[in-house]
C-alpha cells in the first residue's frame, strides 16, 4: 500500500509542475504586460515597479521565485488590490467556497447514489425511467441556467428564499441563503452520479458472484450491502475527482449569480479586471486542490480494490 | 419417496420478440445420495431447468409445473422461504470459478456468511468450520487461505473454494452447472475425483450439468438428455449409453470421438519428397509489462526450441493444457508474433533468411483457422467479402471475375450457398461462421493450414461436422494441417502424428497410434488418464490417480524437467537436468526415465 | 422517398442479402422514440438557427427604441420580446444559436481530429510509444483545464477562433483515450489477425477492419461531445469571456437574461430554453445511438 501511495505521489508531481508552468508562462506570453494600463507610465517609475515585482529578472528566475513562494504558501501580490496579497484573498474567499462546494458534493453523492441505486433495482420499470429522465434533464440544463431559474421561481415569484447574499453570523443563519446555490451546484452532479451508479450497479448485479450469493440464500438487502455496494460504487469513487473539478468550476458562476463572496467571485472579478496574479493564483490554487483530491481518490480506490493495489 | 421429484417443469422467458420457451415439460426423480447427469448442447435449456428449481431465473423468466424437494414444493414457493433452502439444503456450483467469487471480499468472509446465515454461527466459529472445509477440498494451507483474496488463487483452487462453500451446510442436494468446463483436463480430473470423495462423505445427491458425455459416463448414476428444452431420453447411465433409444442420443454419442478406441484409423499421409513445413529450434519470448519504472521487464518464454516437420496431406496434432505454448507456437510459425530464435522452412524456403518477400509468399501458402468462430470474422463484412479479402491480397494475378468465381466455389464447398453469401457474420450460427473461417483460409490455395483450437468453441455435433469437413478438404487438396487443441480425443481423430506440449516444450512426439496406444512420457499418460471416456463400463473400470498440482508459472520454470514438480516418477536428476527429446521405442520423448517407466506390452 | 427505401430493403431481404450491423442499429434507433423525437426537435432548432436570421425582417443587432424591454407579443412582432436595448430576442436567440451550434460542431471536429489521430496512433503502434503517449494524457487529464481556458481568454482576449481551439484542445483527451482503447481491443480481435495472416496490407487493415469498427464508438462519442462543448462555450460567454458584443451566443444571452431577471424574465427563459432543449436532444440522441450500437444493452 505504501508503494502504491508513493507511486501516486510521484505521478501527481509532474502534473502539478506542468500546471504551474503552463499558467506562469501563459501570463508572461500574453500580449501586453500586467501594467499596460490605460495611462502610460514614466519609464523610471515603470522600471521601479518592474523591479519591485521582479519583472526585470530572467524568466526562469522569476519562475523559480514563484515556485519558491508557492511552496511557502505565497501566491504573490495582487496587481489590482495594491495593498493585498493573493494569499490573503484566497484565505478570505476559500472558506466560503468550501462550505458551498462541500455541501453540494455531499448532496450530490447522497441523492445521486440513492437515486441511481434505486433505478438500478427497478431497471426498466417506471421509476427507473423517471429517475433517468430527470437526471438527463439535470445533465442537460447547465447550472448557470438553473441558478437564475431558481431565483425566478423561489425568490421572485414565491418569495420563499433569499435571492442571494451571504450573512456572516453563522452557518445556520446562512442556511436559507445556501439552499439555492447548493441545489444549482449539485444538480448536474446528482444527475451524473445517478446515471453512473445505475449503470455500474446493473453491471454488478448481472455478475456471476451475485448469482452465486443468491444461490447461497442471501437476502436481497444482504446481497446489495455486502456484495454489490462496493463494486457498484467504485466507479462513483473514481468520478469524485472530475466531480470536484466540476463543482469548483461551477461555483465560479454560481457565486456570481447568487452574490456569494467566495473565491470564485474573486476569480471572475480578477479575470474581468485583468488582475493577472490573482487569476493565476486562483488557477494554481484550484489546480493543486483538484490534483490533491484526485490523489486522495486514487488512494481510496487502492484501499477498496485489492486488485488495483496489486496491479500498480 | 425421492429426494427431488420434478413433474412437467416449464420455463418461459418473455422477450421483446415474444415468449421463448426454454424448458418445455421436464420430468425426473432424484433419490437421496444419487447423481443425475443432465447433458445437452448449448441452448438445450439444461441450465434453466436447475435455475428454476432454485428460483434464480432472470427477471423475465417464469417457471411452472411441480418440483417437490424433501416434501416441499419449490415452484411458486415464496422467495423468503426459498432462501432458507438455497445454500442450505440445496447448494449450487457454477461454471466459471474466476467470476463466481466476489473479488472484493476475502475468501473466509464469503464462506462464513453462508454459515452465519443458515446456522446462525458467530464469525469465529464459522471461520473455523470454513477452514475445515477448505482442508476437506484439499486446499494447501487452508487456514491461511481464509485471508486470501480470490484473485490470488488459480482457477482450480477457486473451484475448490466454491465447492467447499457449497458443502458448508451439508446440503442434501448439490447442483453443479458445468463445474469443470473452464478447467484444464488434469485439473478437471482432480475436481471430479474430489467430488466423488465428497459425495461419499457427505451423502449428498448431485445434479451434474454438462455437455461432456464422458464426464456423465464416469460420474453419474442416471442421465437425462435434453434438446430444445425437452427431455429426449432418461434412464440409468448404463442403459442409455449401451442402448440409446432416441435418435438424438444416438447421434450425440456417435459424434463424440473416443480416446480408447480408434474410430477410424487415418491413412498415413502421402509419402512426399520434401516436407511442407519444417520448424526447428523455435523460441517465443514475450517481454511483459515492467513491474516498476526502473525494474527490468520480466521475460516469459512461451515456447522453447519448438521443432516439428509436417508432410503434405499430413495432420500434426498439438495438445497441451492452457499456457503450454501451443498457440504461441502456431502464432510464431505463421508470423503473428515474432520468434526470437529458430528456423521456419515452408515448402523448402527458409522464411527467416529470405526476408520480407518470402513472408509475403508464405502468406499464400500458410493460412490459419481461429478459435472463436464469430470473433474471427469482421462484423462489418459479408461472407463473400471476408473470403475474397485474402485472395485480393495474395493472388493479384487473378482477374476480378476469376476471384469472384473462386470465392463462390470455395464457399459452396464448405456448405454455404445462394443468398447466404451476402449475409453478415452475426446472421450465421457458430458452425457456419467456422465454415466461413475455413473458406477464408483455403481461398489463397495454401499448402499448410494451422487450426488453432478451431473446434473448441463448438457443440459436440457441430464439432464432428467441422472435423469431418476438415478431413475431407485435406484429402481433396493435400493440405498439411497443424491441428491445435486441448481435447485429446478430437486430436486423435484427426491427426497422423501428435506433439504433446508442457510449459513451452515438446514432451513427446509420436504417431497417433503409438502416442495413444503406448504413451511414453508420464505427462502424456496423465493427460490420457485424465480425459473422460463416454462409456460407463470403461470409465468405472479405470483406476484413478489424477495428476496432482497445476502447471508452474512459465515466468518461473523449474530448473530441470518442466514436469518434474508434478511427476510421480521424478528423481533428483529430473529436477536438475533438462531432458532432451530423444527416440525411445517408436516415439520421441523428453524424459530421463522413459525406458524404465514405459508401459509393458505393445 | 421512404417507400422506395422500404421497397429496396424488401427486395434485398427477398434476395437473401444480409443485414449489416449499421442497418440493424438504424432499425433499433428508429424504434427508440425518445431519440427520434429528440432528433426531430434538434433538426427544427438547427434549421431555425440557420435560416431564421436570414428570413427575419430585423437584424439581430437592430435597436428598436420604440420597444425596449417589451414582453413577448404578436402585436409588436417581437415573438420573444426585446432586451433592454430594444433588440429582438427571437432573432438574437437564433443568431446566438448559430454561434453556439457552430462552436459545438467546429470544436468537436477539432477534438475529433486530434483525439482520433493521437488515440489511433498510440493504440496501433502500441508498446513504449503507447505508454509514453498515454502517460502524457494522464498528466493532462488531471489538469483543471477550465481554469486554464479562462486564463487563456483573459490573457489573449475574446477571440472566437481561440474558443474553438481551446475547447477542442480540452475535449480531445477523452476522445484519445476512447479511440486508443478501442483500437487496442480491435487490434487484438481475431479477424484482424486473420487479415494479417492473409497478407492484407497494414493500410488496408486499418481502412477495412479497424476504422469501420471504431466508427460506432466515435459516432456515439461525438453526439455526446457536442453538448459538452456547447456547454463550455455558454459557460465562458456567461462569464463574459466568450463571444463579444454585438455578436452573441446562448450563454451570453442567458447572462444578460439573468441580470434582467426581475424586470424581464423572458430574456432569460427563451435563450435558456433553447440551450437546454438543444443539450437535452443531443444527449438523448447520444444515448439512443449508444444503445442502438451496443447490442449487449439492446436486450435490457
Amino acid at each position: 500500500m505504501f508503494r502504491y501511495a508513493l507511486k501516486r505521489v510521484l505521478a501527481a508531481i509532474p502534473t502539478l509542475l506542468i500546471l504551474i508552468a503552463l499558467a506562469f508562462f501563459m501570463i508572461r506570453a500574453a500580449p501586453g504586460g500586467p501594467f499596460d494600463t490605460e495611462k502610460t507610465l514614466h519609464p523610471e517609475i515603470e522600471a521601479k515597479i518592474r523591479a519591485a515585482y521582479h519583472l526585470d529578472e530572467p524568466l526562469y528566475q522569476q519562475f523559480g521565485r514563484y515556485l519558491w513562494g508557492l511552496a511557502q504558501g505565497d501566491f504573490g501580490p495582487s496587481f489590482q488590490y495594491i495593498d493585498r496579497s493573493v494569499t490573503e484573498l484566497i484565505r478570505e474567499g476559500f472558506p466560503v467556497s468550501l462550505q458551498l462546494g462541500a455541501c453540494a458534493m455531499l448532496v450530490a453523492l447522497l441523492v445521486g447514489v440513492a437515486a441511481g441505486g434505486w433505478a438500478a433495482l427497478r431497471q426498466n420499470r417506471f421509476s427507473d425511467h423517471a429517475v433517468m429522465a430527470v437526471s438527463m434533464t439535470g445533465i442537460s440544463i447547465p447550472n448557470f441556467v438553473v441558478g437564475p431559474l431558481l431565483i425566478l421561481v423561489f425568490a421572485v415569484h414565491l418569495d420563499l428564499l433569499p435571492a442571494g447574499g451571504w450573512p456572516t453570523e453563522g452557518f445556520f443563519q446562512r442556511l436559507p441563503n445556501m439552499v439555492m446555490p447548493v441545489i444549482a451546484l449539485a444538480l448536474p452532479q446528482i444527475a451524473y452520479i445517478a446515471r453512473l451508479t445505475r449503470g455500474s450497479m446493473i453491471e454488478v448485479l448481472r455478475s456471476n458472484f451475485i448469482r452465486m450469493a443468491r444461490a447461497q440464500g442471501l437476502s436481497q438487502p444482504a446481497i446489495l450491502l455486502r456484495h454489490a455496494l462496493k463494486p457498484g460504487l467504485l466507479p462513483v469513487l473514481s468520478y469524485l475527482g472530475p466531480a470536484t473539478a466540476a463543482v469548483i468550476t461551477g461555483s465560479v458562476v454560481i457565486e456570481q449569480i447568487f452574490g456569494v463572496p467566495g473565491l470564485g467571485r474573486h476569480f471572475v472579478q480578477g479575470a474581468l479586471n485583468r488582475d493577472y496574479t490573482l487569476v493565476m493564483g486562483v488557477v494554481v490554487f484550484y489546480g493543486v486542490l483538484i490534483i490533491l483530491f484526485n490523489f486522495l481518490v486514487d488512494i481510496c480506490y487502492g484501499l477498496l480494490d485489492p486488485r488495483a493495489r496489486q496491479q500498480n | 419417496m425421492p429426494l427431488l421429484s420434478v413433474r412437467d417443469l416449464r420455463v418461459d422467458f418473455s422477450t421483446p420478440d415474444g415468449v421463448v420457451e426454454a424448458v418445455r415439460g421436464i420430468d425426473f426423480n432424484l433419490d437421496a445420495a444419487c447423481t443425475l447427469g443432465i447433458v445437452g448442447e448449448s441452448g438445450s435449456g439444461k441450465s434453466q431447468t436447475v435455475l428454476s428449481l432454485m428460483g434464480l431465473l432472470a427477471d423475465n423468466g417464469r417457471s411452472s409445473g411441480s418440483a417437490r424437494f424433501e416434501g416441499r414444493e419449490l415452484i411458486g414457493m415464496p422467495d423468503g422461504e426459498l432462501r432458507g433452502i438455497r445454500g442450505n439444503r440445496i447448494a449450487m456450483i457454477f461454471q466459471d470459478p474466476m467470476t463466481s467469487l466476489n473479488p472484493y471480499l476475502r475468501i473466509g468472509v464469503q464462506m462464513a456468511q453462508v454459515l452465519e446465515l443458515h446456522e446462525g454461527l458467530g464469525r469465529r466459529e464459522a471461520l473455523r468450520r470454513c477452514g475445515e472445509l477448505l482442508e476437506a477440498v484439499r486446499i494447501p494451507d487452508a487456514g491461511k487461505r481464509l485471508d486470501s483474496w480470490p484473485h490470488e488463487l488459480s482457477g482450480g483452487m477457486r473451484q475448490r473454494v466454491t465447492i467447499a462453500t457449497a458443502l458448508l451446510c451439508k446440503p442434501s442436494l448439490l447442483i453443479a452447472d458445468e463445474p469443470t468446463t473452464a478447467l484444464d483436463v488434469t485439473v478437471q480430473a482432480q475436481i471430479l475425483a474430489l467430488m466423488r470423495e465428497l459425495r461419499r462423505d457427505f451423502q449428498a445427491a448431485i445434479i451434474f450439468i454438462t455437455h461432456d458425455l464422458g464426464i456423465v459416463a464416469g460420474f453419474c448414476d442416471d442421465v437425462l438428455v435434453m434438446q430444445d428444452g425437452e427431455c429426449r431420453e432418461r434412464g440409468s447411465v448404463e442403459s442409455v449409453y449401451a442402448r440409446p433409444a432416441h435418435p438424438y442420443t444416438r447421434r450425440l454419442l456417435s459424434a463424440v470421438p473416443r480416446l480408447d478406441q480408434d474410430v477410424r484409423s487415418r491413412a498415413q499421409g502421402r509419402a512426399a519428397l520434401r516436407p511442407a513445413l519444417e520448424v526447428d529450434g523455435l523460441d517465443v519470448v514475450y517481454s511483459l509489462k515492467r513491474p516498476g519504472m526502473f525494474a527490468p521487464a520480466p521475460r516469459l518464454k512461451a515456447v522453447s526450441s519448438g521443432a516439428f516437420m509436417i508432410a503434405p496431406g499430413e495432420t500434426l496434432g498439438v495438445v497441451g493444457e492452457s499456457g503450454c505454448g501451443k498457440s504461441s507456437l502456431a502464432r510464431a510459425v505463421i508470423g503473428l508474433v515474432p520468434a526470437s530464435a529458430g528456423r521456419i522452412t515452408l515448402l523448402g524456403r527458409d522464411l527467416g533468411e529470405a526476408g520480407k518477400s518470402a513472408w509475403k509468399d508464405a502468406r499464400r501458402n500458410m493460412q490459419m483457422v481461429f478459435q472463436d468462430p464469430l470473433a474471427s470474422l469482421n462484423p462489418r463484412m459479408t461472407a463473400r467479402q471476408i473470403v475474397a479479402e485474402p485472395l485480393g491480397a495474395c493472388r493479384p494475378d487473378l482477374s476480378r471475375g476469376e476471384r469472384e468465381e473462386r470465392v463462390v466455389r470455395i464457399l459452396n464447398r464448405v456448405g454455404l450457398a445462394g443468398g447466404q453469401l451476402d449475409r453478415y457474420p452475426h446472421e450465421f450460427s457458430g458452425g457456419q461462421c467456422q465454415r466461413i473461417g475455413i473458406a477464408r483460409a483455403l481461398a489463397p490455395g495454401p499448402a499448410v493450414v494451422i487450426c488453432d483450437e478451431a473446434v473448441s468453441a463448438l457443440d459436440v455435433s457441430i464439432r464432428a461436422q467441422i472435423v469431418d469437413l476438415l478431413m475431407e478438404l485435406q484429402d481433396e487438396l493435400g493440405l498439411a494441417l497443424v491441428f491445435i487443441a486441448h481435447d485429446l480425443a478430437v486430436v486423435r481423430q484427426i491427426s497422423h502424428r501428435v506433439v504433446v506440449m508442457y510449459l513451452g516444450r515438446a514432451m513427446e512426439i509420436a504417431h497417433s497410434e503409438h502416442l495413444y496406444g503406448r504413451p511414453m512420457h508420464p505427462y502424456t499418460r496423465a493427460l490420457i488418464e485424465a480425459a473422460p471416456i463416454p462409456d460407463p463400463e470403461v470409465e468405472r473400470a479405470r483406476k484413478r490417480e489424477p495428476l496432482q498440482g497445476e502447471p508452474p508459472s512459465p515466468l518461473n520454470p523449474p530448473a530441470g524437467c518442466a514436469f518434474s514438480a508434478r511427476c510421480s516418477f521424478a528423481i533428483d536428476r529430473c529436477r536438475r537436468e533438462m531432458p532432451e527429446l530423444r527416440a525411445v521405442s517408436r516415439s520421441m520423448v523428453a524424459c530421463h526415465r522413459a525406458e524404465e517407466i514405459a508401459p509393458s506390452g505393445a | 422517398m421512404r417507400k422506395t427505401r422500404r421497397n429496396r430493403a424488401a427486395i434485398r431481404q427477398a434476395a437473401g442479402a444480409g443485414r449489416g450491423l449499421w442497418s440493424d442499429a438504424w432499425r433499433a434507433l428508429r424504434r427508440n422514440r425518445a431519440a427520434m423525437t429528440a432528433a426531430a426537435i434538434l433538426a427544427v432548432v438547427a434549421a431555425l438557427c440557420v435560416f431564421g436570421p436570414l428570413l427575419s425582417p430585423v437584424a439581430f443587432d437592430y435597436l428598436d427604441w420604440d420597444h425596449v424591454s417589451v414582453p413577448p407579443s404578436l402585436e409588436t412582432w417581437h415573438l420573444f420580446g426585446t432586451d433592454d436595448l430594444g433588440r429582438d430576442l427571437f432573432v438574437r436567440t437564433l443568431a446566438g444559436g448559430r454561434i453556439s451550434l457552430m462552436v459545438g460542431l467546429v470544436a468537436t471536429a477539432v477534438s475529433l481530429l486530434i483525439g482520433i489521430s493521437y488515440g489511433a496512433l498510440a493504440g496501433y503502434v502500441g508498446g513504449r510509444t503507447d505508454q509514453v503517449m498515454m502517460r502524457i494524457v494522464d498528466i493532462l487529464y488531471a489538469m483543471p483545464f477550465m481554469f486554464l481556458v479562462i486564463l487563456l481568454m483573459v490573457l489573449f482576449g475574446r477571440n472566437i477562433a481561440l474558443i474553438f481551439v481551446a475547447i477542442g484542445a480540452i475535449n480531445w483527451l477523452d476522445m484519445a483515450r476512447i479511440v486508443r482503447g478501442q483500437t487496442l481491443s480491435i487490434k487484438r480481435r481475431e479477424f484482424v489477425e486473420a487479415a494479417q495472416t492473409a497478407g492484407v496490407s497494414t493500410p488496408r487493415i486499418i481502412r477495412r477492419h479497424i476504422v469501420p469498427n471504431l466508427f460506432g464508438v466515435v459516432v456515439v462519442y461525438v453526439t455526446l461531445t457536442i453538448p459538452q462543448v456547447i456547454l463550455v462555450e455558454s459557460f465562458l460567454s456567461f462569464l463574459g469571456l466568450g463571444v463579444q458584443e454585438p455578436m452573441t451566443s446562448w450563454g451570453a444571452l442567458v447572462n444578460e437574461g439573468a441580470k434582467a431577471l426581475e424586470n424581464a424574465p423572458w430574456t432569460l427563459v427563451f435563450p435558456a430554453g433553447f440551450l437546454a432543449a438543444t443539450l437535452f436532444c443531443c444527449n438523448f440522441i447520444g444515448d439512443g445511438l449508444r444503445d442502438a450500437l451496443d447490442p449487449r444493452d439492446r436486450s435490457a
